[in-house]
């Protein structure tokens, strides 16, 4: 009897003191996800500005990444609304990519919505995180499953040499009635977006894309990294009224340059 | 290309946790659970016709839980050999096919044949090496293109199941004939759709066909290899057959033996819904990430493998629809 009591003790003491312990060793800094990687990426982004886990953010993959060189990834912030004066900036991480950082949005007079594909390592946390105007961050995230590999071979183009009669040419088209209140835009830039981690390829990816009006107004800005799949095929919402023509513009990293005519 | 050519096949054959879970809880009713304790799949033959018995898989994706054993294999004792139709996805599946057989019959094997180039269909070659291993042409060269990355995948996929097993190509490359063994006549033919080279095998004598992968029931079809429009033909075909009367049963690779059309229109009606929504979707902008959340009707809501081999379709097929939109813009 005295034995059982006391592992019955023990048995309470160890309940009793492994909450505690538990916090202590969240090594995930309170990521909802549970990603050791979520300190370090915190740390590097966000620095000390205020931020919170957001379901106004909506981060959507499949459960499954069945292509690792072209996972669909649509990140959502709309919901976040005119919260903090609106949108001013989107970053999409992948924790455990070899590179982390996917691509920086800056919505200007589009909508804090963009959809495109990237390359998955391995399984890893996608993360949107959203800066509103006031500074404070709302993350966003979910898990991919994938078997990986995705960021460590060439892609096709690079494979059968197509990408060069094709580098920065441009497809667009705006579609209507896919969402209330916004017209679609959807553009596609041939290139090879290559990561630099396949042997014997250097990183050769698009910097930076932007669309302007015919007055130079700049109607949202991106900024893409190594991760974002080749062939960048992106979606945008922009608002129902507003020019019938754009132009598209921005470089590669070898400072070849995209300029395009986008209209409606 | 051959890189992304690679990609595309080892995730039409990859899969998800969630769809597992899913798919457990649909588990086929007739094929008792394999044991992953004792690597024993328990393969049962079931009598369907004269001289005739199938070996049922799980109806439903592959998983460590099924032992990737998700398929129909079958056999014939013909008076004159056994034939043998597919030998399931590792050499630990065609040892215990192998005893299964001899469990049901004393007449030795003649032949044996592998339907199609897909992992399910061969991978148990390995232990019929002393028998006639056959099949068409374009499935062999495609046996022996991608042998090594069926391996690498299941053995991710299912992990000890899968121990010591080597891709082994079927050696004989079949022409489409007719053979004649003890009563039974079996027309071997070539249609194609479902993979380049898609063999079927209908018994007349007992009115079994043998539809390979051709034909799903209640179950969605695998995708990786497919030519939709060549797959639909094909169809109409294996109906026409069966207007005829040249068959009365259908052996499905994947899903439940049934009498009649069912499994041929359900493969129908699958793939001409999948076409127009591709399409439909594209034409208004619809992006890949979002036609991956897209319900599927009520008809399909039953099927196994659903929402994984639905997803391994989209992103196999879709891309090309959205090009496609944008190729008509530029037309305009």
């Amino acid at each position: 009897m005295l034995r059982r009591r006391d592992v019955l003790l023990a048995g309470g003491l160890g309940a009793v003191g492994a909450r505690p312990v538990c916090a202590a060793d969240d090594r995930s800094g309170g990521d909802p996800l549970g990603s050791m990687q979520w300190p370090s990426l915190r740390r590097q982004y966000l620095a000390d500005a205020p931020m919170r886990f957001s379901d106004a953010v909506a981060v959507r993959t499949p459960a499954f990444a069945d292509d690792a060189m072209n996972v669909p990834l649509q990140v959502d912030a709309r919901a976040l609304g005119a919260a903090g004066g609106g949108v001013q900036r989107l970053l999409v991480v992948v924790d455990r990519n070899p590179i982390r950082e996917v691509l920086a949005f800056e919505p200007l007079r589009a909508l804090p919505v963009l959809a495109l594909r990237i390359r998955l390592e391995q399984a890893s946390p996608v993360r949107a995180m959203a800066q509103t105007r006031d500074g404070q961050w709302h993350v966003g995230g979910v898990w991919a499953q994938a078997a990986g590999g995705g960021c460590t071979v060439p892609g096709a183009s690079r494979a059968d040499g197509s990408w060069k009669s094709t580098l920065n040419q441009v497809q667009a088209r705006i579609f209507r009635n896919m969402a209330d209140g916004s017209r679609r835009l959807r553009v596609r830039v041939m290139h090879p977006m290559d990561t630099g981690l396949a042997a014997g390829i250097p990183a050769f990816y698009i910097e930076r894309l932007e669309l302007v009006d015919a007055g130079g107004q700049a109607w949202w800005r991106l900024a893409l990294h190594e991760p974002v799949s080749e062939n960048p095929l992106m979606t945008f919402e922009l608002p129902s009224e507003g020019p019938q023509a754009f132009r598209l513009q921005g470089q590669d990293n070898n400072g070849n340059r995209i300029d395009a005519e986008v209209r409606t | 290309m051959r890189a992304a050519a690679a990609w595309l096949l080892l995730a039409a054959l990859a899969q998800g946790a969630q769809a597992d879970v899913q798919a457990d809880a649909r588990a086929g009713a007739a094929a008792p659970r394999a044991d992953a304790q004792t690597l024993d799949y328990r393969l049962q033959p079931r009598r369907i016709a004269e001289h005739t018995w199938v070996i049922e898989g799980a109806v439903e994706d592959f998983s460590r839980a099924n032992g990737c054993n998700i398929i129909n294999t079958a056999f014939i004792a013909t008076g004159e050999g056994v034939v043998v139709v597919n030998t399931g996805p590792s050499r630990l599946y065609g040892e215990q096919q192998r005893r299964a057989i001899a469990r049901v019959t004393a007449e030795p094997v003649r032949q044996v044949f592998n339907l199609n180039l897909h992992p399910d269909y061969f991978l148990g070659n390995q232990a019929w090496g002393d028998k006639p291993t056959q099949a068409l042409a374009g499935s062999i060269a495609g046996m022996q293109a991608e042998g090594a990355a069926y391996e690498d995948n299941l053995y991710r996929l299912c992990g000890d199941w899968m121990r010591g097993t080597r891709a082994t190509p079927a050696r004989g490359a079949l022409q489409p004939q007719t053979l004649r063994l003890g009563r039974h006549v079996l027309e071997l033919r070539r249609l194609h759709g479902h993979t380049g080279d898609d063999l079927v095998l209908i018994d007349t004598h007992t009115g079994v066909l043998f539809a390979g992968g051709l034909v799903f029931a209640e179950r969605v079809p695998t995708t990786p290899h497919a030519d939709p429009a060549a797959w639909l033909a094909s169809l109409d075909t294996l109906e026409q057959w069966r207007a005829q009367g040249q068959f009365r049963l259908v052996v499905p690779s994947h899903g439940p033996v049934h009498e009649g059309g069912r499994g041929i229109a359900q493969t129908r009606d699958w793939l001409q819904w999948l076409a127009a929504l591709m399409r439909d979707s594209a034409e208004q902008g619809v992006d890949l990430s979002e036609l991956l959340r897209a319900p599927v009707p009520e008809r399909f809501a039953g099927w196994a493998a659903l929402p994984a081999e639905l997803n391994r379709s989209l992103t196999q097929w879709y891309p090309r629809q959205e090009q496609q939109a944008l190729d008509r813009r530029d037309r305009r």
